[in-house]
C-alpha cells in the first residue's frame, strides 16, 4: 500500500504542474442522473473543465452532444467524463430517451 | 384498470390486485371474421376454441434478460415462467411476435440467453427492436440474430392466416427532445408495402416504443407515427401492438385499435404517477402474487375494450 501511494502522490504532483490551473480538480463538475433527468440540466463552466455524468438511475441512459461527445451507454453507476476545451452551449440529450436534454455553457 | 370497481366490497383488495398485475405471459389473438380478437392465454377454453375457428398468435414484450435490479433481479427466470405458460397452452398458437427490449444491454450472452429460453416454445417468432437491443458499439447483434431479410433498420412485413403483418422499428434516429421515430425512408417503404392491398385486408402494425402519443413527458409515443397511422386509415381492420410502457393500455380511433402488451420483466408505472417511468419496485413477497396476464377482448360496436386482469396467484 505504501509503494502504491508514493507512486499515485507523484502522478498527482506532474499532473499539477503540467497542467494549468484552470484545469484544477476543484473546478470539476458532475452531472447526476436520476429519474430519466440530467441534474443540473444546464451547468456554466471555464474553459478546460471536465464534467462527469454518473448515471444513478436502474435503466442505462447515453449523453450525447451531436458532433461534440458521445458516451458508451452507461448502466447504473456507469461514469462518462468530457473534458471541454473551447468555448461555446454544448447542448446534449440520451440517445435512448431523447427527452432527456441538458446542457453545459463553456466560457 | 378502468372500470375497476375499488369500493370496500370484500373483493376490494382483490381488485387492487388485479389493477397491479404485471407480469405479461403474453397476450394470445385470435382472427376471426378478419378481425383480430385478444384473448388471455390462460383462458384455455377460450383459447381451443379460438385455435379451432382459426388462426391465433402470441404477442410478448420487453423481456429485458440481464436485468437485475430490485424490481425484478432474475427477468431471465421471469421470461421463462412466461414460455413455460405458454407451452401448457392446450392449443398451440400459429407464432408469436415479440416486441422488443428481448434484452437490457445488447449482450450477446443476453441475446444467447434470450434464444435459449424463447426458443423452448418451439413457436415461429417474428421480432422487431427495442432501444435495449441496439445498445451494441455496431448495432450487429440484434440485425445478425433477427434481421436477415430484413430492410433498413429491421423493419418488413408478412402474411399470415389472410392477415397482413407489418413489423416497424422506431428506435433509430432518435432526435434530441423528441420521441420514438420511423424515418422518411421506412414511411416510404410502408406506404409502398401497402400499395394495391384490398382495403378489407386486416393489417397488424407491430412496434417496440407506441405508435400514439401515450404521454409525450416520457417520451411514450412516436414523432411521425402519424404518418403511419395516415396510411392504414383506409383499411376495414387495423391493430397496433406495442410493447416499450410495460403495462396493458389501448384504445379504439376509428377501424383502429391500439394495444400495448404488459413486460415479462418489471412494471413501470401509470403515466405521470412517479418521477421518472423507471422500474416500479414491489415488496418480494406480493411480486408473485402480482404475476398476471392479461385477457383483453375486443367487441365491436363497443368504445372500450375489456380487460381482464388475472394473477397467478392469491
Ligand atoms: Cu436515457
Amino acid at each position: 500500500m505504501k509503494i502504491l501511494n508514493r507512486r499515485d502522490f507523484g502522478v498527482a504532483v506532474a499532473a499539477a504542474i503540467l497542467l494549468p490551473a484552470t484545469t484544477a480538480r476543484a473546478d470539476d463538475m458532475d452531472v447526476h442522473i436520476d429519474n430519466f433527468v440530467f441534474q443540473p440540466a444546464e451547468l456554466t463552466v471555464k474553459v478546460g473543465t471536465t464534467v462527469t455524468w454518473t448515471n444513478r438511475d436502474d435503466i442505462p441512459h447515453t449523453v450525447v452532444s451531436a458532433g461534440k461527445f458521445r458516451s458508451k451507454t452507461l448502466d447504473t453507476d456507469d461514469k462518462f467524463s468530457f473534458t471541454f476545451t473551447n468555448a461555446g452551449d454544448y447542448k446534449y440529450f440520451c440517445s435512448l430517451h431523447p427527452h432527456m436534454t441538458g446542457m453545459i455553457k463553456v466560457e | 384498470m378502468s372500470g375497476h370497481d375499488h369500493g370496500d366490497d370484500g373483493v376490494s383488495r382483490r381488485k387492487v390486485l388485479e389493477c397491479m398485475t404485471w407480469a405479461g405471459t403474453g397476450v394470445l389473438w385470435t382472427i376471426t371474421g378478419g378481425v383480430p380478437r385478444s384473448l388471455g392465454i390462460i383462458d384455455s377454453a377460450q383459447a381451443a376454441t379460438a385455435a379451432a375457428s382459426g388462426m391465433t398468435f402470441l404477442q410478448i414484450s420487453d423481456s429485458h434478460v440481464g436485468f437485475d435490479k430490485p424490481a425484478n433481479p432474475n427477468a431471465l427466470g421471469t421470461l421463462e415462467e412466461a414460455v413455460n405458460k405458454i407451452n401448457a397452452m392446450p392449443a398451440k398458437p400459429s407464432f408469436m411476435i415479440h416486441t422488443g427490449d428481448i434484452t437490457h444491454l445488447s449482450k450477446a450472452a443476453e441475446f444467447d440467453n434470450a434464444e435459449r429460453i424463447i426458443s423452448q416454445s418451439k413457436l415461429d417468432v417474428h421480432y422487431v427492436p427495442g432501444e435495449h437491443d441496439f445498445l451494441d458499439e455496431d448495432v450487429k447483434f440484434y440485425r445478425e440474430r433477427y434481421g436477415r431479410g430484413t430492410r433498413g433498420a429491421g423493419w418488413y412485413s408478412f402474411d399470415a392466416g389472410g392477415v397482413h403483418f407489418i413489423g416497424l422499428v422506431n428506435v433509430v434516429d432518435l432526435k434530441a427532445g423528441g420521441l420514438g421515430n420511423l424515418g422518411a425512408e421506412q414511411l416510404a417503404w410502408l406506404e409502398d408495402d401497402l400499395r394495391g392491398k384490398s382495403k378489407s385486408t386486416p393489417i397488424v402494425l407491430f412496434a417496440h416504443i407506441p405508435l400514439w402519443t401515450v404521454y409525450p413527458e416520457w417520451g411514450w409515443g412516436t414523432e411521425d407515427g402519424g404518418r403511419a397511422l395516415e396510411y392504414v386509415k383506409g383499411f376495414g381492420s387495423v391493430t397496433v401492438l406495442n410493447g416499450h410502457i410495460h403495462q396493458v393500455m389501448q384504445k379504439v380511433e376509428g377501424n383502429v385499435t391500439f394495444h400495448t402488451a404488459r413486460s415479462t420483466a418489471f412494471p413501470q408505472p401509470a403515466p405521470g404517477t412517479a418521477p421518472s417511468p423507471g422500474p416500479m419496485k414491489v415488496e418480494d413477497a406480493r411480486l408473485r402474487a402480482m404475476l398476471g396476464v392479461a385477457s383483453v377482448n375486443f367487441k365491436q360496436n363497443e368504445q372500450r375494450l375489456a380487460i381482464i386482469d388475472t394473477p397467478l396467484q392469491g
